[in-house]
């Protein structure tokens, strides 16, 4: 019983150091390296935390869409484990994406919203999206039943989020003069290496609260599989918990 | 193995009739159609619309009467057994979906045949647009029964049906919106119908009709298992 | 009807059959064996299990775990090649409100790939044989809870099939409707049968075996 517990916390230690160190050089990079942009000033860094966060949820959201797809094909409880804790653990990162964004906004626009930002409009509208998971799924009372549907709800949003982007971008009727370049071009090479390494500690960062969640879930059904076993009171279960691993 | 054509006819007969004989869902959607526009006469202080905005007050009406319609999709056969006599029975589940899509764009269908006339009654100098509009409307009620079948087969085995529908169809179904609305916009300016980047905005209705069809039949297998 | 099968094979075997609702075993390692043409018969006190039991043989249900073969086809592998030959009736009588009896028999006769004349004589001889044949125009909704067993027993058997799942299948029947009952899915029928019932008094006498189960007692086949 406690393999399973140890199987899922394998390299957890070495990701966790290493995550840490690429906080440590990104922090260093961001405030004493990358160069202080001429228009906006000391803000613009944020940047790096900025689109860091927002890239990260969005490939995370995709990762969750690969594990539902894994779900539906291997018909694997484990595999909705990961598709829930990674879709989770995006939408906490973008909230916090949306708050950079935002304050971003504010300082380099005037506003704490604009409407003409497509990645930004698109983004919101994936974020809702994603919110909605956690009412549909805890609205499906069968186990089986509710990690089947969340799967296909993964899928479905997961597909969904390029299409969004596409339309979001089209509705624009003028092309919004963008402040920056992306990270593809215009950009100096101080400022790229700065935003790749902020990049790399937060992919790090997904991954590491990934597996912690995993191990963590092993672990507390674990324990009331035991409790269950013992017929300790009060281990009802029931549909509103997080999908757990076995 | 019963052939896929019969076991859809079977099933979408079922559904057209079933609905005639109660009239459940049409009437509803219609009348909310039209009270919506009312609301939107008062709330907009207009007598006339042109434009993004009469296209604006068009397409949220239908889809929120649309929405009254994609909650009762299944309710049949979650409450009366249908969904148990469909695998019980010798067909290919992805029939399900395809007949209840295509009983969805039956809806569809009427309800834009009553209320968009009167919208334009209401509402439009002129009935320019309405041809055009045919094109548009057609492909968006296609996305449109694709996402709300997939939506509604789930929602209606939950304890939250009449909430879930809404809450994950709305963002599910913004870049359609955006997509209808943007083709429909230039057809209603003043002056007669424009078709500034019309054509552009039906692929990009078709593009999402062909995903969200694609999407919804290869995964309702998975939504009929137990 | 059980002609066709492999007299050698049983039509149903089950082995170490488990069910499991999220933590809660429903079913734990059940097994039999039926020979084609016998009846099961299934007892239990409510929540043993019985009608998980039977949704599993019917398909509706995945088992979680264990052997099952029904008709020669694995469970839940082969579920796709058994559809169309089980009758199963449920507490649900399968039929929809608004339709009416016929209507709906017609419905389920073209899910099964059943059309035109042939489905007509069929349903009529099956409606006749329920004494339902003068009340088959009205809807569904407007028949008693009786009637509605006797409209669900036609169904059931609507498409011929080889071996029938029925869960309780007296509920709700007078005299008549049991004697129609009898005649349609009784031991006479020529069907292979698994049979739900709190009633043992009432289907012993038609058991060829008897399964019963009940919660945390080891299944036994007598």
């Amino acid at each position: 019983m406690y393999g399973n517990s140890q199987m899922y916390g394998k390299g957890l230690r070495p990701l966790s150091i290493a995550t840490v160190l690429a906080f440590a050089v990104s922090l260093s990079l961001i405030f004493f390296y990358a160069p202080l942009e001429t228009d906006q000033g000391f803000i613009q860094k944020i940047f790096y935390l900025h689109v860091p966060l927002a890239i990260t949820a969005l490939v995370g959201f995709v990762v969750g869409a690969i594990f539902a797809v894994a779900h539906l094909r291997t018909d694997n409880r484990k595999w909705d484990a990961y598709s829930y804790v990674a879709i989770h653990i995006s939408v906490i990162f973008a909230v916090g994406g949306l708050i950079t964004g935002s304050i971003w906004a504010k300082a380099s626009w005037g506003h704490w919203w604009v409407w003409n930002e497509p990645t930004l409009v698109s983004f919101l509208i994936v974020f809702l999206l994603y919110c909605t998971y956690y009412p549909f799924r805890y609205a499906i009372e069968d186990r089986d039943r509710q990690a089947r549907y969340a799967s296909v709800f993964a899928v479905t949003a997961g597909a969904f989020v390029p299409l969004n982007f596409m339309a979001v971008r089209m509705a624009q009727s003028l092309v919004h003069p963008r402040v920056f370049a992306t990270a593809e071009g215009g950009m100096p090479g101080s400022m790229l290496l700065t935003f790749l390494v902020s990049l790399t500690a937060f992919a790090l960062l997904w991954t590491t609260l990934l597996k912690f969640e995993l191990v963590a879930k092993s672990a507390a059904g674990q324990v009331r599989r035991l409790r269950l076993a013992l017929d300790a009171p009060g281990t009802a279960s029931s549909s509103r918990i997080a999908p757990e691993v076995h | 193995m019963t052939p896929s054509r019969v076991a859809f006819a079977a099933i979408l007969g079922k559904d057209l009739r079933s609905e005639l004989r109660t009239l459940q869902s049409l009437p509803a959607m219609a009348l909310f159609a039209v009270t919506a526009f009312i609301i939107f006469r008062f709330g907009l202080d207009r007598t006339s619309l042109s434009g993004s905005l009469a296209s604006g007050v068009l397409w949220a009406t239908l889809l929120f009467a649309a929405v009254l319609g994609i909650n009762r999709l299944f309710v049949a056969e979650r409450e009366e057994g249908g969904f148990d006599a469909i695998r019980l029975a010798p067909i290919d589940r992805s029939v399900l979906f395809a007949a209840k899509a295509a009983a969805l764009i039956v809806y569809l269908v009427a309800l834009e045949l009553i209320a968009v006339p009167i919208f334009a009654v209401f509402f439009l100098d002129s009935a320019a647009a309405l041809g055009p509009l045919v094109l548009v409307l057609v492909l968006t009620d296609l996305g449109l029964a694709a996402v709300g079948t997939l939506i509604s087969s789930m929602a209606v085995n939950s304890r939250a049906r009449d909430l879930l529908v809404p809450l994950v169809l709305l963002p599910l179904v913004v870049p359609l919106m955006i997509a209808a609305t943007g083709a429909t916009e230039p057809l209603m300016i003043v002056g007669g119908p424009g078709y500034h980047r019309f054509g552009t905005w039906l692929m990009v209705l078709g593009l999402y009709d062909l995903i969200f069809a694609l999407i919804g039949w290869a995964v309702f297998d998975f939504l009929l298992e137990d | 009807m059980p002609e066709s099968q492999d007299q050698e094979r049983p039509a149903v075997a089950v082995a170490g059959l488990r069910r499991d609702y999220g933590d809660r075993a429903a079913l734990d390692g059940v097994g039999f064996e039926l020979a084609a043409g016998a009846t099961l018969v299934v007892l239990g006190p409510n929540g043993a299990g019985k009608t998980t039991l039977l949704r599993i043989l019917a398909t509706l249900l995945r088992p979680s775990g264990g052997e099952v073969l029904v008709l020669g086809c694995a469970l839940p592998k082969e579920a796709w090649k058994l559809r169309g030959k089980i009758g199963y009736l449920g507490h649900e009588p399968l039929l929809y409100r608004d339709l009416s009896g016929r209507e709906n028999l017609r419905f389920h006769a073209r899910l099964h790939g059943i059309a035109g004349a042939a489905a007509e004589a069929r349903i009529e001889e099956l409606l006749a044989a329920a004494g339902m044949d003068r009340r088959g125009d009205d809807r569904v909704a407007d028949l008693s809870a009786g009637m509605r067993q006797r409209l669900a027993i036609c169904r059931c058997v609507l498409h011929r099939p080889e071996l029938l799942l029925l869960d309780e299948p007296d509920s709700n029947l007078d005299a008549e409707g049991r004697e129609a009952a009898r005649e349609l899915i009784g031991p006479g029928s020529g069907h292979t049968r698994v049979v739900v019932t709190h009633d043992p008094e009432r289907f012993l006498p038609e058991a060829d075996a008897v399964l019963r189960l009940g919660i945390g007692e080891a299944a036994a086949v007598t």
